[in-house]
């Protein structure tokens, strides 16, 4: 009774091309907006914010990017964790270098430096497809990694190789560094994720996102139909890394306040690469479900147990967590391979005709 | 012309003027490729006979040697006193638990999703890494532990020749993995080529439908493929956890296993043994010989980079099938 | 059903020609030295038994397979092969025997992406969409439309195209062809799988594609029927070679040509 269609006629192509076609679809979005820009920052307590939102809105962002490449265009790659690496050094080189320039900028431009490493690395899809080219993601995420802890010049030439986060600000307001408060931080990730989000729902939904799924989905008819395998390709690891870079830089600067050499290893690949998968390969909602199912899975089993009066050891929870990602993984794979997105879509379909089963 | 000289001559020099070191370098290459090679075999295996891709080959590893020994541990703290007594029959719980494993992913996530494109399966066994990672720890615990080396009777020591006017010194244990190594590769090829079973692994590898139409039971060909391949892990564990230690650290070292089927093809048992044999040593040749031009520890992406090379110039491996693509 | 048109008053310069194209795999000779040529406007069957290598001669004219011998001149132009790319640019288009459509997206999507030689706004209007690159997509989207309510599949415009019956994937992938507008388009056994109801409605498509838009067309197919009735000019494979070329009137009277499908060694 509440999501119908009925009576809502598309009267031109672009409004049925829109991209929440349903006026329920429209006010649902404005809704959340509204809750993430003014709700949770006012409700929200610091711990909220600092080890939920913000954690999940970055890993959200870098799961669209693995999202693109690996869900739309079909290229599964295992280097996400070092192009989230490559930007948060970027980012971390530029804004120490030019301080005044504004920190802002040096966040999105160091999505441009990964962006040129991600298409260097994917210069090899030319020639190797499938699985071999998870391989060569590979040979980027060790390569890097390793750049990130033998060149010394990345952190300023610190023995610990760690790197700390400069102060910086926005209109007088401290958005970077330690004096930099929680709200600050999230509604500057919030405004940055959501901006990039519209700019990648806009990109799939044009041509350039139906030249990906072409090549995805059968290169050789693509090709025939004049689809330039190269290029599309090298697009999507180009927008791909340029999301994960700007993702890992904000890592540093919003989150963390700092970095160790360890942090952009492979086990980052891998934990973006599970939120592609249960949220649902090809998806843009599905990355945000997959973000918050796995990022919050391991806070819930942290925090949960004790409120029941299960006392819980903290490694615990998060080998507990391991299994469970696991398990949840194989068991979307075999009911739901297209994830929680799909759930999403199927529970949108029911709520179309209730109270009718059908 | 200085840096040319650097890169292809000077490394060739050092590599004359210090034989013995050469030979030590070569001899730690070789063993480290055939441990690659053995990790490389349980993925052939499986791929070979049921087309999955399995991404938790490595983490079956180090969960065979946790397994092995953890069960010591529980069964000395439960009074067996004699450590060989508990040391074999931790060893046979392990392959009980090995089987069970087979068994379980078998039932649980082969047969469920027994249609589905290939990299639907791979992320299956992507999943599959997260739960062993989660429950070796959760029962094992992260720390790094001691393998039951001498217990399993397995060599110590070193055999030392004074060769080349220095000293090459030969780990027993490094030697014990060699003819061990050699000898699974003979004995698995052999069971492929000549027995019933090996060829009801080859036929179904080919197509599910056709094994199915002769009447081979796909269910039970799986389940003795993955307890092979987690027999092949187990030993491998075990040669590797003896060398140096049993951690989780492990289990991102067994990804080298990639580069080799790279080289080696993904189904053939000779090519995973050449391809291990040459990433082995490439790298540490590379390490030790080129590895002070660029910086120390570039054995961490060197394997890569040769596989992503040879790639480029032969996009199916060294020993694969020409992939020709019909529409 | 057909338009009493005589053959001669459609038939115009050759389009494309093929000249003594020979083509081998391993130790399989698909093709060996095949000439004939396509002429402008005309719809042009190519057939032949099973393993003739019609399938072949089409992936060589789209650039797919290159050929170890002979030359192919398209618009004049005279090349050993064309790369995929430059056949679809020259104009070329085609349906596929075992179906390639992009089974990920829908009717509308797959047949939209047929367009996408024709779309140009670039990148950074793609980023915001709003403006420039919505226009854009209008603009194909009606052409898209009118294609739509050629091969009457408006229904099925928001459904996944690995849902449909077979019958109409096929209907979808010729408007995804079409879609490109081609002055040549290559049909791989366009009826196969269909009962006689979808075996006409295609054949009226494709009459209709050649007399309404003059696109030039040749066709692999099975069905002696649709061949007769349908082409202008038939050539005749088997095992690799040319056996036959003519009207099909002349083909239907070729003891070559039956000895072949009858398989009496010849």
């Amino acid at each position: 009774m509440l999501y119908r269609e009925a009576g809502q006629f598309k009267t031109s192509y672009a409004s049925d091309q829109a991209v929440f076609p349903i006026l329920q679809d429209r006010i649902g979005i404005v809704v959340i907006l509204l809750a993430a820009f003014v709700a949770v920052p006012l409700l929200g307590d610091a711990f909220l914010l600092q080890a939920v939102m913000i954690p999940f809105l970055i890993y959200a962002l870098a799961t669209i990017g693995l999202n693109l490449l690996t869900g739309y265009t079909g290229l599964l790659s295992l280097g996400t964790g070092a192009f989230m690496g490559v930007g948060a050094y970027a980012c971390y080189k530029l804004a120490t270098t030019f301080p005044e320039v504004h920190v802002l900028i040096w966040i999105l431009a160091s999505g441009f430096v990964a962006a040129a490493i991600g298409v260097f690395f994917g210069l090899p899809s030319l020639r190797i497809k499938g699985f071999y080219l998870a391989i060569a993601t590979l040979a980027a995420q060790f390569f890097l990694q390793w750049c990130f802890v033998r060149i010394p010049w990345l952190v300023n030439y610190n023995i610990s190789n760690a790197i700390e986060v400069p102060t910086r600000t926005l209109a007088g307001i401290p958005v970077t560094g330690p004096t930099a408060s929680p709200q600050t931080r999230y509604l500057i990730t919030l405004t940055i994720v959501v901006i990039m989000t519209w700019i990648a729902s806009n990109l799939v939904h044009g041509r350039i996102g139906r030249m990906w799924m072409a090549v995805r989905d059968m290169d050789i008819a693509a090709e025939l139909m004049g689809i330039r395998l190269l290029p599309t390709k090298l697009l999507a690891f180009a927008i791909s890394s340029f999301y994960c870079g700007v993702a890992g830089a904000m890592m540093v600067f919003l989150w963390y306040g700092g970095s160790e050499a360890d942090t952009f290893n492979i086990n980052q690949s891998f934990f973006v690469l599970s939120m592609v998968i249960i949220g649902g390969l090809g998806s843009l909602l599905g990355s945000y479900l997959g973000a918050a199912l796995i990022f919050i899975l391991p806070i819930l089993l942290r925090l949960v147990p004790p409120q029941l009066g299960i006392p819980i050891h903290p490694a615990t929870a998060e080998h507990v967590s391991f299994i469970v990602v696991g398990i949840l993984i194989i068991f979307f794979l075999i009911a739901e391979p297209h994830g929680l997105a799909r759930l999403w879509q199927i529970g949108k379909q029911k709520l179309r005709v209730w109270p009718y089963p059908y | 012309m200085n840096l040319l000289y650097k890169i292809f001559l000077n490394p060739f020099l050092q590599m004359a003027a210090a034989p013995d070191l050469l030979a030590q370098t070569l001899w730690e290459g070789l063993v480290a490729g055939v441990l690659y090679a053995l990790i490389a075999l349980g993925f052939v295996l499986i791929f070979k006979a049921s087309g999955v891709f399995n991404f938790a080959q490595g983490i079956m590893v180090v969960f065979g040697a946790l397994t092995l020994v953890g069960l010591y541990d529980i069964l000395t703290r439960a009074g067996l006193s004699f450590p060989q007594a508990a040391a074999f029959l931790a060893l046979a719980l392990t392959l009980g638990v090995m089987f069970l494993l087979a068994f379980g992913v078998e039932r649980l996530v082969l047969r469920p999703l027994v249609n589905q494109p290939d990299i639907i399966l791979f992320m299956a066994t992507f999943g599959l890494t997260y739960f062993l990672i989660g429950l070796g720890e959760l029962v094992f615990g992260g720390n790094p532990k001691v393998m039951i080396s001498q217990q399993l009777y397995l060599p110590r020591g070193s055999i030392d020749m004074k060769w080349f006017g220095g000293l090459v010194s030969f780990q027993k244990i490094d030697i014990a993995a060699a003819i061990i190594a050699s000898v699974m590769v003979v004995v698995l090829s052999v069971f492929f080529s000549k027995t019933r079973i090996g060829r009801a692994l080859r036929a179904v590898a080919d197509s599910h439908k056709a094994a199915l139409a002769v009447g081979i039971s796909l269910e039970q060909i799986w389940v003795i493929v993955w307890f092979t391949s987690g027999l092949v892990a187990l030993v491998t564990g075990i040669m590797w956890g003896a060398r140096s230690e049993v951690s989780f650290a492990l289990e991102v070292i067994a990804l080298r296993a990639l580069p080799v089927l790279i080289l080696g093809g993904f189904t053939s048992i000779p090519g995973a043994i050449v391809g291990g044999l040459i990433i082995g040593i490439g790298e540490k040749l590379g390490e030790f010989y080129w590895g002070p031009l660029i910086g120390s520890g570039i054995e961490s992406w060197l394997a890569y980079f040769i596989a992503l090379v040879f790639l480029l110039f032969r996009p199916q491996g060294l020993f694969g099938e020409k992939i020709i693509e019909r529409v | 059903m057909r338009a009493p048109s005589s053959a001669e008053a459609k038939v115009g310069e050759p389009l494309l020609s093929v000249e003594d194209v020979s083509l081998t795999f391993g130790g399989v000779r698909a093709l060996t030295g095949v000439s004939f040529d396509i002429r402008k406007g005309e719809i042009r069957a190519i057939i032949g038994p099973n393993g003739a290598g019609k399938t072949s001669m089409l992936n060589v004219i789209n650039g797919f397979y290159r050929p170890q011998a002979g030359r192919i001149t398209f618009k004049g132009e005279e090349r050993r092969s064309m790369r995929p790319f430059a056949a679809a640019r020259g104009g070329i288009a085609r349906t596929f025997q075992n179906l390639a459509l992009f089974r990920g997206m829908t009717t509308l999507d797959n047949i939209m992406a047929g367009r996408a030689l024709k779309m140009h706004r670039n990148f950074f209007w793609q980023l915001i969409r709003y403006g420039p690159a919505l226009q854009e997509e209008v603009e194909h989207r009606h052409r898209v439309e009118e294609i739509i309510d050629f091969l009457e599949i408006a229904a099925l415009r928001r459904i996944p195209v690995g849902r449909l019956a077979y019958g109409l994937q096929k209907r979808v992938e010729l408007g995804r062809a079409l879609a490109m507008e081609p002055d040549l388009l290559l049909l791989d056994e366009p009826m196969a799988g269909m009962n006689l109801e979808e075996k006409e409605d295609m054949s009226r498509f494709i009459l209709d594609v050649n007399n309404q838009y003059g696109t030039t067309i040749a066709l692999i197919e099975h069905d002696m029927g649709v061949v007769m009735d349908l082409s202008d000019r038939v050539v005749v494979l088997d095992y690799g070679r040319k056996i036959a070329d003519g009207t099909p009137d002349e083909i239907k009277k070729n003891r070559i040509v039956i000895d072949a499908y009858l398989g009496v060694a010849h």
